[in-house]
């Protein structure tokens, strides 16, 4: 096993254009790290990058303690999950999880040993003679983690291997993948633009943007204490509400005049400074007992069954909030918001940090 | 679908009994002709039903030929058509398939420029560039050769370009896969693109071999040997003679016999065309 270790590393294309701009990660021996982004945010770049299957424009990739950035895919002790699983049409389900073991010179009985046992624990032992088209979307979607698997890689890399199937099936093969990746204790990295996947599955979090890492974090360090608006905006369903608001002093802040205290603000902010003010839609509570309260104009109500979603204005800016079902009377054209202290996230407007205490 | 009526059904099966009567009958001449001796056929009162000659003609054409014109067997002639054939439809196909994996697959300074160059050549065929062909032909020794026949024949742009647009519709995936697994560039060609390649190559071969099956120019310019003459060439001789009757009989034995590889190998290569047609999936 192996740890993998990113050192500024970029990609530039022909015509000048950076997709990576001097990344630095370190993944952890046998951790799962997700790498999450809207597209075009270099993530399947970098994980190809790490793969061999992309040159290195700059920087250094170790996997280990070695540094591949001139070594061959083949040679750098990884095994890749493609998108469109990416299965031999013309090699039967056992060929296609053997092939890599066949062209290094393993064994014949060692092959089928391993073959075996990936299907065993894959489930896919009744399919080994069948050709991929005869699979189902899952079912090919194991044969590529078995693929994987058989050659006891040092790191297992997965470029958005869920997107291909339906929705029910994405979240039983997301269980699987993490129950997997406990079982077998292989450094793991993903790469998915789903926020959903990216929570449920990492050990680490990396959110990138434009080509830059935004935030790296526990899932719920991440999504308790956003570094920036893009990622306070990124993760999270629905997205955090941005209100444009004032410093008024330290610890309070004015949004559309009214006031809110806030428990994690930096300080020697100078009152009257414009600060962007984020709140998640499941952080605040209708009812106005809190000293810090804000007032909502509904527009709509989204029904999802167990929770609704309040759509209206805050202050002249969009507004979202989440509240079980019930708990806010139907046809409520104006709703006052408790906020708690310690759900008040302050970006700065200009550079989009977080405003937190230092 | 036009909706189905009695009287519909009976005049669509009307026009297509005309029609495949005006295709058949002529090769159904052929055959009753190869049936009968010379004198039946020359009075001009050929019955339409075969005659008792088949056996005699058969023998005689395939084992002997015409003494006259072609003073060979036609059976070394069809040897030859199919040996110049075969050369013909192999060597494209190994031709065309690497080039097209360089093409697509390799990038090598001037790959835009060597692409341009073999798809230019489409306009050359041999009937335009026959002087310069045939004379480095010549230079070369290679008249009255089987090299001669097909060596001027193997260049095809045709097939370099089916393949690069097969190749074209591999997801890269595969590559990257193949990559991954260990594969070099000679591994995923043999492993992984012939596989994929097949019911393409077997469509080139299926054309190409009959494109090979039926030359007359170039067989016709570099052989001069009787023993080097090909079917095509043999039947275009038995037919102008000039100081001697015409042996009919001998002639549509040799125009039935001429049918016979390309009809089996459109009959053999199309189960594989249409099975690969029907299975395709990347």
């Amino acid at each position: 096993m192996a740890g993998v270790t990113l050192d500024t590393v970029r990609k530039i294309y022909a015509g000048n254009v950076e997709a990576v701009k001097g990344v630095s990660l370190g993944i952890e021996d046998g951790s799962f790290c997700v790498l999450v982004g809207p597209s075009g945010c270099g993530k399947s770049t970098l994980l190809r990058m790490i793969a061999g299957l992309e040159t290195i424009s700059g920087g250094t990739v170790k996997i280990g303690d070695r540094v591949v950035n001139e070594i061959e895919p083949s040679d750098r002790d990884i095994a890749m999950v493609f998108q469109n699983y990416a299965l031999y049409p013309h090699m039967s389900v056992y060929d296609n999880m053997a092939y890599g073991l066949k062209n290094r010179g393993t064994p014949k009985d060692e092959i089928e040993k391993r073959v075996k046992e990936a299907a065993r624990i894959l489930a896919i032992e009744p399919f080994l003679t069948r050709k991929p088209r005869a699979l189902s979307g899952g079912q090919r979607q194991r044969v590529a983690m078995g693929r994987a698997i058989v050659r006891k890689p040092q790191v297992f890399l997965f470029d958005e291997p869920l997107s291909n199937l339906d929705a029910k099936l994405r979240v039983q093969m997301r269980v699987e993948i993490k129950r997997l990746q406990r079982a077998l204790g292989v450094t793991s990295i993903y790469v998915t633009h789903d926020q959903v996947e990216a929570m449920t599955l990492s050990d680490k979090l990396v959110v990138m943007s434009g080509g830059q890492i935004e935030q790296v974090g526990t899932p719920s360090e991440v999504y308790r204490r956003p570094e920036t608006r893009f990622v306070a905006t990124f993760i999270g369903s629905p997205p955090m509400n941005i209100l444009p608001g004032k410093v008024e002093g330290p610890g309070r802040v004015s949004v559309g005049g009214q006031i809110l205290t806030v428990t994690d603000m930096r300080e020697g902010l100078s009152p009257g400074t414009a600060i962007e003010v984020g709140l998640r839609p499941e952080d605040v509570q209708a009812g106005g007992s809190s000293s810090s309260t804000l007032v909502m104009d509904v527009d709509f109500v989204e029904e999802l069954g167990a929770t609704q979603l309040f759509h209206g204005k805050v202050a002249g800016a969009e507004f979202i909030v989440q509240a079980s079902t019930g708990q806010i009377a139907a046809g409520t054209r104006k709703l006052t918001l408790s906020v708690d202290p310690a759900n008040v996230h302050l970006f700065d407007p200009q550079t989009t940090k977080r405003l937190g205490r230092v | 679908m036009v909706e189905s009526g009695r009287y519909r059904n009976l005049l669509a099966y009307f026009v297509l009994t005309v029609g495949i009567v005006i295709v058949a009958f002529p090769v159904y001449l052929a055959i009753l002709a190869s049936t009968f001796d010379s004198a039946t056929i020359i009075n001009g009162n050929m019955p339409l039903l075969p005659g008792n000659q088949a056996v005699e003609n058969y023998h005689r054409t395939i084992f002997i030929g015409s003494a006259r014109s072609t003073r060979e067997p036609v059976g070394t002639m069809m040897l030859n058509s199919f040996i110049m054939a075969m050369g013909i439809a192999i060597g494209k196909i190994l031709i065309s398939v690497l080039s097209a994996f360089a093409v697509v697959y390799f990038s090598f300074p001037f790959r835009k420029t060597a692409f341009w160059i073999i798809f230019i050549t489409l306009m050359l065929p041999v009937e335009v560039r026959i002087y310069p062909t045939y004379k480095i032909v010549a230079d070369l020794g290679l008249l009255d050769t089987y090299t001669g026949l097909v060596l001027p024949l193997i260049a095809s742009a045709t097939g370099t370009l089916l393949f690069r647009q097969f190749f074209m519709t591999i997801p890269d995936e595969l590559l990257e896969a193949s990559k991954i697994d260990g594969a070099g560039p000679f591994r995923f060609f043999k492993d992984t693109l012939i596989p994929l390649s097949i019911t393409t190559i077997a469509a080139l071969f299926v054309i190409q071999f009959i494109y090979g099956w039926n030359q007359y120019l170039w067989p016709l310019l570099i052989t001069t040997k009787d023993s080097m003459q090909t079917i095509v060439i043999g039947i275009k001789k038995m037919i102008t003679t000039q100081d001697a009757l015409t042996e009919w009989q001998i002639a549509m034995t040799t125009a039935v016999l001429a049918m016979v590889p390309p009809v089996l190998v459109v009959v053999f290569m199309q189960r594989l065309f249409v099975k690969g047609l029907v299975e395709t999936e990347k």
